[in-house]
C-alpha cells in the first residue's frame, strides 16, 4: 500500500508524496479500503505478507493505519507480516502498541545516518536521540522485528562518520538494516545541487559500503541482497517476493504491480486514484532475464534447481560461461549449485549483468 | 553583348571581419540586382556553414548592372574570393580574373594582417585598388587616421576613398562610382582564338557541371566544342550566360572580357578544374593562360561511419561532395578498430573540417576520423621507395634505409613586434629559419621552411593565438627532405590500435606519446578492469597511462516500481555497448576517440 503523504519533502527522494489535510487523509483511506476488498475478494489465495510504505505512512496517525490493517486482514494468512514504515518524529509508545494491537509486527524506519550534521544534510528535521527514542518505544510496545534505513555516499559521509552510524543500529539491537548507496534522482534538489554538495567520490562510496557489509556481518547482520542485511530469520519476506520475482499486488498511486504475468501501476497522481482509475499496463513480466536479474541481487544468487522448476532448463550455458570469466576477476561465484555475485560484484552490478544477460 | 568599355571585373579583399560580404550585399541592393525581397543576409556566401563561420569558402561571381554618373549603365561583375589559405590557389585564380580589386578596411581596426596580404596578392595579378573605409558608423570609427594608415603602409592614395557604412548602406553608392572610374576596363581581344580561365566550376544536379570564367580573349556560344587545355577534354557547349544573385541568365554569345558561365553537360569538376583554361576545338589558342597547378591534396586521413551500416551511405556522400570539389580524393580502406572506411586527401585541415561538417551535415553521418598525416617517402634499404600517407602502412623499421617528408616555404607576414613569438613557434616546429624582410616599419616577412606535417594539424590557430591574429600566413609546398621518422603505435589493454598509430619525428615522439597517453587516460571511461595504455615505438614502450578500474555501478534500490525500470536500464546499456568502440578487450566510446585524434586543442 502506498500512503502518498509526507509532512515535507527530502532533498534526495523522488518517490511520489504530497502534503494534504487531514480530509484528503480520511477520504484517501476509504478509498484504499474499497480497493482493497475489491481486489483481493476476487481473488481465492491469501497474502502472506503486507507493506504499508510511502511516503510517509505515519503521518496518517495509528487508527487510519489501523482502518487499513483491518480491511486487509480477511485477505492476510495468519502469519503474515504486516509492515509500516515510520517517521520516528513523535511517535510514542501507545502508538505503537495500537499498531502491533490489530497486527502489525514488523516497523521500518528511516534512520539514513546516526550523525546529526549529515542528517541535517538530508533534511532530516529529527536527531538521532529521536530515532533511538522511536526505536525503543517499538520494542517496549512488544514489536521485535525492526528496520532502519542508512544511506551511504551522502554529503560529507567519511569512513568514521559511516561507523558511528552503523554502531547506533548495533547498539540499539535492530535485527534488518537496509544500506542504499545514494542515488542523484532527477528533479530533486540534490540532483540540482549534486556539485555543492561535497558528496564523497565513486571509490569512497565503494569502500563505504564494502565497510558497512563487514561491519554488519561481523555483528551477526547477514548480507542476504545488494543493499540489505538482517539476522537470520529476519530477512523482510515482503521484499523478497520482489527479487524472487514474485507476483504482489500494489495500491495508491504510483504503486506498482505484478499479477498474473502482467506488470501494471497507477499514475502518479492522488486525485486520479480518488477517483477510481485503472492502473496503466507496463508489459509482461516474469521471463527468465528478468528473473535472472532480479535473482542476482541476492547473495543466494541464481540458482540451477530453482531455474529448473520455474522454466523447465537450467541456467543457460552462454551464462554460465560468461560467469566464469567475472568469477575469475572475483566479481561472481560459479559452482554446480549455480551463480552469485560477490560484494566487489553487486558493486558492478548493472555492468556485469549487462555483460552476461 | 556589352562594349568593353563599360565592362569593370573586380574582386573585394579584406581582413576578416572588416565587411566583405556586408559591402557585397549592399552593392547588390544598390545595383537593384536583388529585389530587397529576397535578400538575405550575405546573399554571396550561399553555403550553410560559409554562412555560419562567416567564411566564404568557394569563389562566386555575379554581374551587376550600374547606371554611373556619367549617365551611360556599366556592366560590373563582382568575383567574391575564398578567405583562408587552404584556398590560397582559388583566390588567386580569382584575382587573376579581375582588372581591380575593392580593399575594404575597417574605420576602426585600421590595417591588418590579412588586408596586407590581400593587397599584396592584388598587387601580384598587377590590380588596380580601390580603397574603402567601412564602418564608419561604429563609435569607435577614426576614417582619417585610417585612411592615413592605409596611405602610409600601403601606398594607396585615399584621399578620394569612400568612407562608408556597409551596414547602414551609407556613402556605398560612392563605392560604385570609385569601381567605374578607378578599375580599367578590360582589352577587346574578340579576334584572337578563345581563351577563358575556369576561376570556379560547381556541380549541378540538372546541368552538369557549371564553369565559370573569365573570357580573356575571344568569343564563346552555344554549340562550339569547348576544350580545356590542360587536360585536353572536350565538351560541346550547351548554354552560356552571365551569373545573376538568384539566378542564371542565359546569352548567345561570351566575349573577351566577360565573366560568365558555360555549361556542357560535363559529369564532374574535376574535368574543369579551377585555373584551367578553356579554348575551341575549332579554333584552339596556341598558349593557355599562365598559372595552372593541378590542385593535389596534400593532407590525409581515414574517416569511417560510426556506425558501419552506414558506410555505403559515406560513399555514396564522398561520390556526391567529390562531384563539386576537385581536390578531394578518396579510396576505400580498412581498419581492425574502425571497419570499413576511406582514405581522403585533402588541401590542408580547413577543408578537411569543412568536408567533415559537410558530411556530418549535409549528409547526416556520424564519422571517426583518424590522426592527419602526410605523403612520406621511405627509402628501402633493398633500394625500393614506398610513399606512405597511411601510418599502418609504415614498413618494418629495420627493412628502412632512410625516411623523406615534404617541406613548405612558408611567408608569415606580422608586426615587428611578434616576430619573437613568431620565431619560437617556427622553432617548436622544426622550421628553418630563411629570411626576414622588412615590408615597411609595421610590417615584415618571416620566411622559413616547414615540414609540412608541423603546419598540418593547427599551425594556424597557434599563429593567430600568438599574434593576436595579426599574423598571416601562406605556403607553397618545396622539396622532400630527409628526416628521422618514427611510427608511434597505441596499445589498450596490450592490443595495437591501429586507427591511432601515427608517423612523427623522432624528437618530438616522446613529448606527444605521453600526451596521447594522457589524453586517453582522460577520456577513455573506467570499466570494470584496469585497462593499462601505453604508446610504444616497434616494441619499445614510451609512455604509459592506466585508466583505473570503475569500482561503482549499482542500482542500490530495487524494489516493486523500480523492477521495469531497471530492465529498461539493461536494455540501455547493452544497447549503449553497441556505440562502444571495441578494442580487443576494451571498450571506447565515441567521444574518447575524437579527443584523442583532436590532441592538439592546447
Amino acid at each position: 500500500m502506498h500512503i502518498p503523504f509526507c509532512r515535507s519533502k527530502c532533498p534526495y527522494c523522488d518517490f511520489y508524496s504530497v502534503r494534504a489535510d487531514e480530509s484528503v487523509k480520511t477520504q484517501y483511506v476509504n478509498t484504499l479500503k474499497n480497493r482493497i476488498s475489491a481486489e483481493m475478494s476476487t481473488s481465492d489465495c491469501k497474502a502472506d505478507t503486507l507493506y504499508i510504505g510511502g511516503g510517509t505512512p505515519s503521518v496518517l496517525g495509528s487508527e487510519n493505519l489501523c482502518e487499513i490493517v483491518k480491511s486487509a486482514s480477511p485477505f492476510l494468512s495468519p502469519n503474515a507480516e504486516i509492515t509500516v514504515e515510520c517517521n520516528p518524529f513523535g511517535l510514542s509508545e501507545d502508538f505503537f502498541k495500537i499498531l502491533a494491537f490489530y497486527g502489525v509486527n514488523r516497523i521500518s524506519m528511516g534512520l539514513q545516518s546516526a550523525n546529526d550534521r549529515e542528517r541535517r544534510a538530508l533534511g532530516r528535521l529529527s536527531d538521532s536521540e529521536t530515532v533511538k527514542q522511536a526505536v525503543l518505544n517499538v520494542q517496549s510496545a512488544g514489536i521485535s522485528n525492526i528496520s532502519l534505513d542508512v544511506m551511504l555516499g551522502i554529503p560529507r559521509q567519511t569512513e568514521k562518520s559511516l561507523s558511528e552510524t552503523l554502531d547506533f543500529c548495533l547498539s540499539l539491537g535492530v535485527p534488518h538494516i537496509s544500506a542504499y548507496i545514494l542515488k542523484l534522482e532527477e528533479g530533486t534538489v540534490f540532483y540540482n545541487r549534486q556539485n555543492s554538495l561535497s558528496l564523497p567520490d565513486d571509490d569512497a562510496v565503494a569502500d563505504l559500503y564494502l565497510q558497512t557489509c563487514e561491519t554488519l556481518e561481523r555483528n551477526g547482520i547477514m548480507q542476504y541482497e545488494i543493499s540489505n542485511f538482517a539476522k537470520c530469520g529476519y530477512e523482510s519476506r515482503h521484499n523478497l517476493k520482489y527479487w524472487n520475482c514474485e507476483e504482489y499486488l500494489g495500491l495508491g498511486p504510483a504503486a506498482h504491480s505484478f499479477l498474473g504475468g502482467k506488470r501494471f501501476y497507477f499514475e502518479r497522481d492522488l486525485n486520479a486514484f480518488l477517483n477510481d482509475s485503472n492502473p496503466i499496463s507496463d508489459g509482461d513480466g516474469g521471463d527468465f532475464t528478468e528473473y535472472a536479474m532480479l535473482r542476482l541481487r541476492l547473495t543466494k544468487g541464481l540458482l540451477n534447481s530453482e531455474t529448473e522448476n520455474r522454466f523447465g532448463h537450467k541456467i543457460p550455458e552462454e551464462i554460465i560461461k560468461k560467469s566464469a570469466f567475472f568469477a575469475d576477476k572475483g566479481f561472481m561465484e560459479s559452482d554446480e549449485r549455480g551463480i552469485r555475485l560477490t560484494r566487489n560484484g553487486f558493486l558492478l552490478s548493472n555492468s556485469i549483468l549487462a555483460e552476461i544477460l | 553583348m556589352a562594349k568593353k568599355e563599360f565592362i569593370r571585373n573586380f574582386s573585394i579583399i579584406a581582413h576578416i571581419d572588416h565587411g566583405k560580404s556586408t559591402l557585397a550585399d549592399r552593392l547588390l541592393e544598390l545595383t537593384e540586382t536583388v529585389a530587397k525581397r529576397d535578400m538575405q543576409e550575405q546573399l554571396l556566401d550561399n553555403m550553410d556553414l560559409e554562412r555560419e563561420r562567416g567564411i566564404t569558402i568557394k569563389a562566386h561571381a555575379v554581374k551587376l548592372d550600374y547606371k554611373a554618373l556619367d549617365g551611360n549603365i556599366y556592366n560590373l561583375n563582382l568575383i567574391d574570393t575564398p578567405g583562408h589559405v587552404d584556398f590560397n590557389y582559388e583566390v588567386s585564380r580569382s584575382l587573376a580574373a579581375c582588372e581591380g580589386a575593392v580593399l575594404i578596411v575597417d574605420a576602426s581596426q585600421g590595417v591588418e594582417a590579412q588586408t596586407l596580404a590581400n593587397t599584396y596578392l592584388a598587387l601580384d595579378h598587377d590590380l588596380e585598388l580601390v580603397p574603402v573605409i567601412n564602418k564608419i558608423d561604429l563609435p569607435a570609427a577614426d576614417p582619417e587616421r585610417v585612411a592615413k594608415e592605409v596611405e602610409d603602409i600601403i601606398g594607396l592614395d585615399c584621399s578620394e576613398a569612400p568612407k562608408v557604412s556597409a551596414k547602414t548602406g551609407e556613402n556605398v553608392e560612392k563605392v560604385l562610382e570609385s569601381i567605374v572610374k578607378l578599375v580599367p576596363p578590360p582589352e577587346n581581344n574578340d579576334d584572337k582564338p578563345l581563351r577563358a580561365l575556369v576561376f570556379d566550376s560547381v556541380y549541378d544536379s540538372y546541368k552538369g557541371v557549371i564553369v565559370y570564367v573569365r573570357v580573356v580573349d575571344g568569343q564563346i556560344k552555344a554549340g562550339d566544342t569547348m576544350r580545356m587545355m590542360a587536360t585536353g577534354a572536350e565538351f560541346t557547349v550547351v548554354e552560356v550566360g552571365y551569373m545573376r544573385p538568384t539566378f542564371m541568365e542565359k546569352t548567345d554569345v561570351l566575349s573577351s572580357g566577360e565573366v560568365g558561365y558555360i555549361t556542357a553537360s560535363i559529369k564532374t569538376v574535376g574535368d574543369a578544374r579551377v585555373g584551367d583554361t578553356v579554348t575551341t576545338a575549332e579554333n584552339p589558342a596556341d598558349e593557355a593562360l599562365p598559372g595552372y597547378r593541378k590542385v593535389n591534396p596534400m593532407v590525409f586521413c581515414g574517416v569511417y561511419p560510426a556506425d558501419g551500416a552506414d558506410y555505403e551511405a559515406l560513399r555514396d556522400a564522398l561520390e556526391k561532395l567529390q562531384l563539386n570539389d576537385a581536390a578531394l580524393s578518396f579510396e576505400p580502406e580498412t581498419s581492425g578498430a574502425l571497419g570499413f572506411g576511406f582514405r581522403c586527401g585533402f588541401l590542408g585541415l580547413l577543408h578537411l573540417e569543412i568536408i567533415q561538417e559537410r558530411l556530418e551535415r549535409e549528409y547526416n553521418l556520424d564519422l571517426v576520423t583518424t590522426v592527419p598525416s602526410v605523403i612520406y617517402k621511405i627509402h628501402l634499404t633493398n633500394g625500393e621507395m614506398v610513399e606512405i600517407d597511411n601510418p599502418s602502412h609504415y614498413p618494418d623499421p629495420a627493412t628502412i634505409d632512410y625516411a623523406e617528408e615534404p617541406t613548405v616555404e612558408a611567408h608569415i607576414y606580422a608586426p615587428p613586434s611578434y616576430v619573437g613569438q613568431i620565431m619560437d613557434l617556427c622553432q617548436d616546429r622544426r622550421g628553418v629559419y630563411v629570411g626576414m624582410t622588412y615590408l615597411d616599419a609595421d610590417r615584415v616577412d618571416l620566411h622559413y621552411k616547414l615540414p609540412l606535417n608541423e603546419i598540418i594539424y593547427d599551425f594556424f590557430d597557434a599563429l593567430k593565438s600568438r599574434t593576436r591574429g595579426y599574423a598571416s600566413f601562406d605556403y607553397e609546398l618545396a622539396d622532400y627532405q630527409r628526416s628521422s621518422l618514427v611510427k608511434l603505435d597505441v596499445l589498450l589493454n596490450g592490443d595495437t590500435i591501429d586507427a591511432l598509430s601515427f608517423i612523427i619525428h623522432s624528437d618530438k615522439a616522446y613529448g606527444r606519446a605521453r600526451k596521447i597517453a594522457e589524453k586517453l587516460k582522460d577520456n577513455i571511461p573506467r570499466q570494470m578492469f584496469e585497462i593499462p595504455v601505453q604508446i610504444a615505438v616497434g616494441s619499445k614502450v614510451i609512455a604509459r597511462e592506466t585508466v583505473k578500474a570503475m569500482r561503482k555501478d549499482v542500482l542500490a534500490k530495487c524494489y516493486g516500481g523500480d523492477i521495469t525500470r531497471k530492465k529498461k536500464l539493461l536494455e540501455k546499456q547493452k544497447e549503449g555497448k553497441k556505440r562502444m568502440r571495441q578494442f580487443g578487450t576494451v571498450e571506447v566510446p565515441q567521444e574518447a576517440f575524437m579527443a584523442v585524434l583532436k590532441l592538439d586543442d592546447e
